[in-house]
């Protein structure tokens, strides 16, 4: 297993690479250097002076991808791309073009889009998992149509439909806990119940009727029926035959998800005023800071090529016929 | 395998077991159970208090903002998001009245105006009238005795030397923040300060937006910049070893300043943050190895001589203004009512949390935990703008839901105007012919501004009938200001020209029914956009133009190749807007200054229609050097009916805006361009604290109603799942399957 992982963590190189390169085009296709220092130096009074001088500061006033002035290798290490781009595989962010320290900003956020994200990833697999046993166990009955029906209705309605009735019915109509905001320690918890609530209640249409699907497949095995016939309750068939034997579509969807809770939720964290990474390269490509964009698309990508090597890790420890060779 | 069942120890604790897997739902009645105990454990105040507990007897303003800050420092700082804060931190020389209309100057560190004597180019003094005139000198006496906030970038040990100074990044490594360093010093405000911040104004490093602006005035800072750019610029550069010729400090509280030629307009600078004094040793102490890898950067984390510090920086969540334990006596304004003389600030901290979405702001401003609907911007969206105002006669006034609870209204007409430009180069709208100007003011009458504003805007806004909005020197009110190419004054009011006299004027410039007369073939327009060709606002505008039979097309592109198209001037139509800097009528008219294009100036030019007319042009450059007079306001009238005889612009409006505020808030006046207004609000923390609890009043049935629906619902599930645990197989049916 441990030579599989080091071959996958190589294939990384490769597609990290490739991913720089594609959001390097994208991001230069649109804007020029200039165009990025005028964002940078506002709309009134800006002179040509200016924008070189930030040009020049920012570096971006090398060649984009190949210096032909250069001699040797300089042409293409003194590139913007090269210059801009090596640093991420050493994980040296560098500075925003606001000139604050990337690291920094990232990892003060990240703290509250885990406080979000982790409890509503965790609750919200755990209900649907609940949810979908539950319907499973009362399968081919009036419960059983009545929830897939239910199930599709709630996957049926936006996403921010939830958000907006949640916070109108809960914290404005109800005033039950505050309708936005964050507080750093134990003190978030009055502002995490709403957000959590509405984020699993959200997910349950689509997570329950997946994971139902997933367990109606195994429920009518041989081991299941063994299992009743030995005259173990329908729940324990049901959490501890079933469940552990639809583990694998479940870790596929649910592991490659866990890096990338670090990346926050856009939606949720601007609704509800969590001060989280969800909007941090939102925020960028609107203020034209490719720092910022090539940085958090560069951890983006590594998050989830993690989260992929994980998902393959988890397949072995939930079923022991899995070797990774 | 440890998944998902329960087992609950009575008396004990809740474990996680695999055991006893049907007591799995008990887990969800106890999780109920336990998050309405918790919620039931703060009955002392509403449960939906966002706001953190305030200290016994302080007065805590609290308010919000929707976008984050980008910059502090006040060399960089140049957008209304970020001047709401620094501006309560900093002080420039000069500031604005609070109350007095037109705006009005006067002394803020300064002790007085300034006097500014002239000089020819051997510095030999002459009149302000003379023709060899070539410098004007300001010269400044500050205030004595003005103290900086504390500040660990002043905090000294007893022998005079500075506390925080490294050499190593691993020597301050302890400091994550500004607030982690214990110690803090101030010192007394001196002319030097001002040297300095001027001096940094002049370093390129610092990016300042003004740099470029006012090396074309101040003498000798384009020189300073060259000289500092070649120096060593690895580490802190102490910029007191380098000269700027303008600028003298005569002693240490008096300060000259250094202008070519004749510009009255540089004393409003001096009313801006630009111009705020900056103690050197803030610069050094940022300098420090390692201090920008942890944004310790005077960018984030200001230091004044303001009313207010900031003692909390954290952009994404919120920002916290303290008032300034050194900040010197400075008395309400004497013709202020009931508040006159007072000492202020009048609040302790004020508290403004990231907003993002307007409606968990608006929200939290109807519950009573915001004074404010807002503070950089209005915040109230078109339908709340429904519910919080309706129209009556004399016009918009509050609904009763917001009169019932005390709310009171703030408007401020910005002095901006908002306008869609020809450009005056392009062959089919551009030109200076008569029948060209017949058929832009064709287009202006069919593009009805106040249909646009009630439809798009609620009213939120004042058509303009010319370039200059209300409260600038130089604007008409009543039938004397309309703009009679594209309206009438009928029983009392303007009135916009009928579609039937577009239509004449259409005609007249050669194109009946929207037609070339010559050709034959449909006159199309191409308006230049960046926000698509869709939507009710394009539709709205193309339908206004069809009653002409004038067909409209859109050119749809991303802002960078839009700001291209109009450096290059490749445009036709587009839309623009325009802030004011400070309340003068040669900041309006400038915009349309034929030196102002991007080909004369080689530069961003601000005359964006690329107007050029040589009278408006002699006529501007008489007017920019001239105190407001009768004499110069006759001046403006004739530039204002040259644009408006051209009609380079239509359109065009001035944004009115209304902010709202809760009962227990004064002095709320909105002034149109100073923000440093936080010292001058007040509050009854009394009367919030009743309203904040009347209003907020937890409703817990429908917590209890859907906790009862949850066991509703478990229990016949358990009940169905005992029947069923104890059916019996039936011998028909034993193949298994799904269903």
């Amino acid at each position: 297993m441990f030579a599989y992982i080091v071959r996958r963590l190589f294939y990384t190189i490769p597609i990290l690479i490739g991913v720089n390169l594609i959001t390097f085009f994208l991001f230069f296709v649109v804007n020029s250097p200039a165009d990025v220092a005028r964002a940078h130096l506002g709309e009134k009074y800006v002179t040509q002076q200016a924008i070189d001088n930030w040009v020049a500061e920012k570096g971006y006033d090398r060649p984009l991808m190949f210096n032909s002035h250069a001699p040797g290798t300089d042409k293409i290490t003194d590139t913007i791309f090269f210059q801009k781009s090596l640093g991420l595989f050493t994980f040296d962010f560098g500075q925003a073009d606001d000139g604050r320290d990337i690291t920094t900003d990232v990892l003060t956020r990240m703290g509250p889009s885990l406080a979000l994200a982790v409890p509503s990833f965790i609750i919200g697999i755990w209900v649907n998992i609940c949810v979908a046993l539950v319907v499973v166990m009362f399968r081919c009955t009036q419960l059983d149509k009545a929830a897939v029906a239910l199930f599709v209705s709630l996957m049926s309605i936006s996403g921010l439909f939830y958000i907006i009735g949640g916070q109108y019915l809960v914290a404005t109509v109800w005033r039950l806990v505050p309708i936005s905001g964050f507080e750093p320690g134990w003190m978030a918890w009055k502002f995490l119940v709403l957000p959590v609530v509405i984020g699993v209640v959200s997910g349950i249409g689509l997570g329950a009727r997946w994971y139902r699907t997933l367990f109606l497949e195994a429920a009518d095995q041989d081991f299941a029926r063994t299992a009743r016939a030995k005259g173990v309750s329908e729940l324990g068939v049901l959490f501890r035959h079933v469940l552990p034997n639809a583990m694998l579509p479940i870790l596929t969807g649910v592991v490659v998800v866990i890096p990338a809770l670090f990346m926050g939720s856009l939606l949720m964290e601007a609704f509800f005023g969590i001060p989280g990474l969800g909007s941090y390269m939102l925020d960028a490509i609107r203020a034209q800071d490719f720092a910022i964009v090539r940085t958090m698309v560069f951890v983006g990508s590594v998050l989830y090529i993690f989260g992929l090597i994980l998902t393959d890790i988890s397949y072995t420890l939930a079923d022991p016929r899995v070797r990774l060779n | 395998m440890p998944f998902l069942g329960t087992r609950y120890a009575p008396g004990k604790t809740l474990l996680l077991t695999s055991k006893y897997p049907d007591h799995c739902f008990r887990i969800m009645v106890w999780g109920l159970m336990a998050a309405l105990l918790l919620s039931l454990g703060g009955c002392s105040q509403p449960w939906n208090d966002p706001n953190s507990l305030e200290k016994p007897g302080e007065t805590v303003y609290y308010g919000s903002y929707s976008s984050r800050p980008q910059h502090f420092d006040p060399a960089r700082s140049y957008s209304s998001d970020e001047t709401v804060f620094i501006d309560q931190i900093y002080e420039a020389p000069y500031r604005y009245h609070f109350l007095k209309r037109p705006y009005v100057l006067e002394p803020a560190l300064a002790e007085a105006m300034p006097k500014v004597t002239y000089f020819d180019k051997q510095m030999q003094p002459v009149t302000v009238d003379n023709s060899t005139l070539a410098f004007s000198v300001y010269t400044i006496h500050l205030k004595k005795g003005v103290m900086y906030q504390p500040h660990p970038a002043l905090a000294n040990d007893k022998w005079g030397n500075a506390l925080y100074l490294f050499s190593t990044p691993e020597q301050s490594a302890q400091y994550a923040t500004l607030y982690d360093f214990p110690e803090s010093g101030t010192r007394e405000l001196v002319a030097d300060d001002f040297i300095y911040q001027i001096k940094r104004l002049s370093d390129p490093k610092n990016k300042s937006p003004l740099l470029g602006f006012l090396s074309n005035y101040i003498v000798g800072m384009s020189d300073f910049s060259e000289q500092v750019m070649e120096k060593d610029r690895s580490g802190w550069l102490d910029l007191r070893t380098i000269n700027l010729e303008g600028i003298q400090a005569v002693d240490d509280h008096t300060l000259t300043i250094r202008i070519k030629g004749l510009y009255p307009q540089f004393t409003y600078w001096m009313a801006m943050h630009f111009f705020a004094p900056v103690p050197w040793e803030a610069d050094r102490f940022y300098h420090n190895p390692g201090f920008i890898d942890r944004n310790l950067t005077l960018d984030w984390f200001p230091l004044g001589t303001g009313a207010f510090m900031m003692t909390r920086n954290d952009p994404n969540r919120g920002i916290v203004l303290e008032r300034n334990p050194n900040y010197r006596l400075d008395l309400f304004p004497s013709d202020g009512g009931s508040d006159a003389g007072k000492a202020m600030p009048f609040i302790d901290k004020a508290t403004f949390r990231l907003e993002k979405e307007s409606l968990p702001q608006w929200s939290k401003f109807m519950q009573g935990w915001y004074d404010r609907s807002g503070d950089d911007t209005h915040n109230i969206s078109s339908s709340n703008f429904d519910r919080a105002f309706v129209v009556s006669g004399d016009g918009l006034e509050l609904s009763e839901e917001m009169q019932s609870k005390g709310i009171t209204v703030s408007t401020e007409i910005k002095p901006s105007i908002f306008y869609y430009g020809f450009n005056m180069k392009d062959p089919v709208v551009g030109g200076y012919t008569e029948d060209k100007r017949k058929l832009r003011r064709a287009i202006n009458i069919a593009l009805n501004t106040e249909e646009f504003l009630e439809i798009f805007a609620n009213g939120r806004g004042l058509p303009a009938m010319g370039p200059i909005p209300p409260g600038i020197p130089g604007y008409v009110e009543g039938k004397a200001g309309i703009n009679p190419y594209i309206y009438d004054w009928v029983n009392g009011k303007p009135k916009r020209k009928s579609i039937e006299h577009a239509k004449r004027l259409l005609d007249e410039a050669g194109y009946p029914n929207g037609r070339n007369k010559a050709t034959g073939k449909p006159l199309i327009l191409y308006l230049d956009t960046t926000g698509g060709s869709a939507g009710s606002v394009a539709d709205w505008r193309r339908r206004q133009l069809e009653k002409l039979g004038v067909q409209l097309e859109y050119r749809s592109t991303d802002y960078a190749r839009f700001r291209q198209k109009m450096r290059a001037g490749n445009t036709q139509l587009f839309s623009w807007g325009w802030l004011a800097d400070y309340p003068d009528p040669e900041n309006f008219l400038f915009l349309l200054s034929s030196s102002q294009t991007s080909e004369a100036c080689q530069c961003d030019g601000s005359n964006t229609s690329n107007y050029m007319n040589p009278m408006f042009d002699q006529l501007f450059d008489q007017m920019k050097t001239m105190e407001n007079s009768p004499e110069r306001e006759a001046i403006i009238t004739k530039m204002v009916e040259l644009v408006r005889r051209d009609g380079p612009w239509m359109d065009g409006y001035h944004v009115k805006e209304y902010y709202l505020n809760n009962s227990w808030v004064s002095n709320t006046q909105r002034h149109g361009i100073a923000r440093d207004t936080l010292k001058y609000l007040k509050l009854d923390t009394a009367q919030r604290l009743r309203k904040q609890q009347q209003w907020n009043t937890p409703v817990v049935w429908p917590a209890l109603v859907t906790f009862a629906a949850v066991l509703l619902l478990i229990w016949p599930a358990m009940r169905a799942y005992r029947q069923r645990q104890t059916l019996r197989v039936n011998p028909k049916n034993t193949e298994g399957g799904h269903c």
